[in-house]
């Protein structure tokens, strides 16, 4: 496959999943929060074209939705149906935190919901809390991996570029970071920190754990291409020339290393955004009621809801087009990047 | 024989540090076991506070490191407060289930990506190499709680396999053959989702260590001069390519440990993982710092076997570390 093509197809399907994310409020058809109790675990709603008459809408339309107490299932009520209706008026939201709006882009009318990946145990929507839990991993996910990046480029190239007793104490102090296996790393320092506090300060421990214990892997990168470019020629040129030591780094040696930096960037983030779903999964990070992509999937750890309800899988499968847009992102920039600095 | 020496004690120095590390950590963490008593109206304020002296939290960081020094040295590892006895018995039996999981599928990894790689590799740039590398970029991109997730709702629908833990339960008693089946039949699911998480980077590595080796002169010479079949496989491309698959052994080892601490919690393997979740969530510290002190035991042991390794099949690295 060529390589362009890999890589521009990979960043236009990863913005697009941001924008989506982003845009979490207007595309979802409820609020996070908003439960219906008389919809527990209800199946994904299904959009119908064809009526029972076999006749085609143009207009998709759904079914109300009829509960069976006694068996605690739901079936379609056929005769009611309910078209889908763009731009409607719902609850209040903010997008990226700025601008109040109560537009949705699709919705349907009471009594019909509109619930495309099914609800959870409090009747909530799984769709909607997808889009929002999105934003949380995926700023958890992007914060910690540009920390880890920051924070192994600077140590890299600092070791790289001035050796002797910096490089040496910075790369002992990177071997404790790899003596451990990563998720126990992620554990042992989780567990020095207060497990019940506001769900923002849970977001910035997170953030600053996931990312701090990271840094390890980039910094021996970095600072392997540091300690090649600064023996480059043009380097020693212009080193003889009078260049002080922060022109050179800024002006010929890190430019080197952005490709991997790159690289890097794009295998973190996923695996970050894993980090923030294991630790929600298993009730050290972002609790109730704000949804996380490990907070909604933290249902499945219940043996019931995991063989009854399959929707909830849902959340986790729809994963795994992001972390292949990632993957693949970052297979082209290594392709890429090798073949340019050899 | 001095080059081990120098590997040991820097893992021992690594490992004081991280216990070091670990502990100051813990110090700053707030709170503690018997937060939970004081929610208990049947306990008083100074039963608790007995039971803390007792324990000697509120001590000093270096006294209270010193302690579990020396409680180290006695093979104790310090005192787990929610077991209420040592922490190296609990260790123990925990640690030889993680050992007994990831080595088996470690093994069962290998023993996969060994022969799909070198297969992959002889049929570079064809539809069946294009097939595997599509598959192995799929695997990377499953998300490991997903897969645990649905190994163990393959478990609970169809009861093909147990759906959590070691052994049924009376068991024990049935005789070792007996007992072994039935902890193979608990190890089946637990081990292929960890050999399936690691399988698609070794796949990565094997089928580029053997293209390397297919392309470099020497190989080519042994082929042209008429060696051929098992012994050109074995004798010239195996083990020429075996240096960088070891290497890669050696980094594995970590991957699979992590890997390993979610597949137990998944899947209710009752090894380290599931432990120390336990022990983060009540505070239960020796336990915490027991557990994350084994894991890097293991890893820096896996590490040092791979570089002997390493020395034992490599001449040039035996001269080059000599020096």
């Amino acid at each position: 496959m060529n390589r362009n093509y890999k890589l521009r197809a990979s960043i236009v399907l990863l913005g697009a999943f941001h924008v989506f994310i982003l845009l979490a409020g207007f595309l979802a058809p409820y609020g996070y929060a908003t439960q219906d109790r008389d919809m527990a675990f209800a199946p994904p709603t299904r959009v119908h074209f064809v009526d029972a008459h076999g006749s085609f809408h143009a207009r998709p339309f759904v079914y109300g939705v009829k509960n069976n107490v006694s068996d605690s299932s739901y079936e379609e009520d056929p005769p009611n149906a309910y078209p889908l209706r763009l731009l409607v008026s719902g609850a209040p939201y903010k997008i990226a935190g700025l601008f109040s709006a109560r537009l949705h882009l699709v919705g349907v009318s009471a009594p019909a919901r509109l619930f495309l990946l099914g609800t959870d145990a409090y009747g909530r929507d799984q769709f909607s809390r997808f889009l929002y839990g999105g934003q949380l991993s995926l700023l958890a996910g992007m914060i910690a991996a540009a920390l880890s990046v920051g924070i192994g480029g600077i140590v890299g190239s600092l070791a790289g570029f001035y050796g002797g007793w910096i490089d040496n104490a910075l790369m002992r102090g990177s071997d404790l970071f790899f003596a451990l296996p990563w998720l126990y790393l992620l554990f042992a320092v989780r567990s020095a920190l207060p497990l019940h506090v506001p769900e923002w300060q849970v977001f910035l421990l997170l953030v600053s754990v996931i990312g701090l214990i990271g840094w390890s892997r980039p910094a021996r990168l970095i600072r392997g291409i540091v300690l090649s470019a600064r023996e480059r020629n043009f380097v020693r040129a212009a080193r003889g020339f009078g260049a002080s030591d922060a022109y050179l780094l800024r002006r010929h040696i890190l430019p080197q290393t952005y490709g991997v930096a790159f690289t890097q960037l794009a295998l973190l983030i996923p695996q970050y955004i894993l980090a923030e779903v294991t630790l929600s999964f298993l009730g050290l990070g972002i609790g109730e009621p704000v949804p996380s992509w490990g907070s909604l999937l933290a249902t499945l750890q219940h043996y019931d809801v995991l063989s009854s309800y399959w929707w909830m899988f849902l959340p986790a499968v729809l994963l795994v087009p992001l972390f292949f847009a990632y993957h693949t992102a970052a297979d082209a920039l290594q392709e890429r990047y090798e073949s340019v600095s050899l | 024989m001095k080059y081990l020496g120098g590997r040991l004690l820097h893992a021992i120095l690594l490992l004081l540090a991280i216990s070091l590390l670990s502990f100051a950590l813990l110090q700053l963490a707030p709170g503690d076991f018997f937060d939970s008593m004081r929610v208990n109206p049947r306990i008083s304020q100074q039963t608790i506070d007995g039971l803390r002296a007792a324990h000697g939290i509120g001590q000093p960081f270096p006294i209270r490191y010193a302690r579990w020094l020396a409680s180290v040295a006695r093979g104790h590892l310090g005192v787990s407060l929610a077991y209420n006895s040592a922490v190296a018995p609990l260790l123990r039996v925990r640690a030889r289930n993680t050992l007994l999981l990831t080595s088996v599928s470690t093994l069962f990894a290998w023993l996969l990506a060994i022969p799909i790689g070198v297969f992959s590799a002889t049929r570079r740039g064809r539809n069946i190499d294009r097939a595997v590398g599509v598959a192995t970029s799929a695997l990377l991109t499953i998300p490991d709680l997903l897969l645990f997730l649905g190994l163990l709702l393959l478990a609970v629908r169809t009861g093909w396999f147990p759906s959590g833990g070691m052994v049924s339960p009376g068991a024990d008693n049935a005789g070792f053959w007996k007992m072994a089946g039935d902890v193979a039949r608990h190890l089946i699911l637990p081990a292929f989702g960890l050999a399936i998480v690691t399988l698609p980077v070794l796949v990565r590595h094997v089928r580029s260590a053997m293209i390397q080796v297919f392309e470099s002169p020497f190989f080519r010479a042994a082929r042209g001069h008429g060696i051929s079949g098992p012994r050109l496989f074995f004798r010239y491309a195996l083990r020429a390519a075996s240096n960088p698959l070891i290497s890669l052994l050696g980094f594995s080892i970590g991957t699979m440990l992590s890997a390993s601490l979610l597949v137990e919690v998944v899947l209710s393997w009752p090894g380290l993982g599931p432990l120390l979740v336990e022990a983060i969530l009540s505070r239960d510290v020796y336990v915490v710092v027991g557990a994350v002190m084994l894991s890097s035991v293991f890893l820096l042991t896996g590490n040092l076997v791979a570089d002997l390794l390493l020395f034992a099949s490599d001449p040039r690295i035996r001269v080059e570390r000599a020096e």
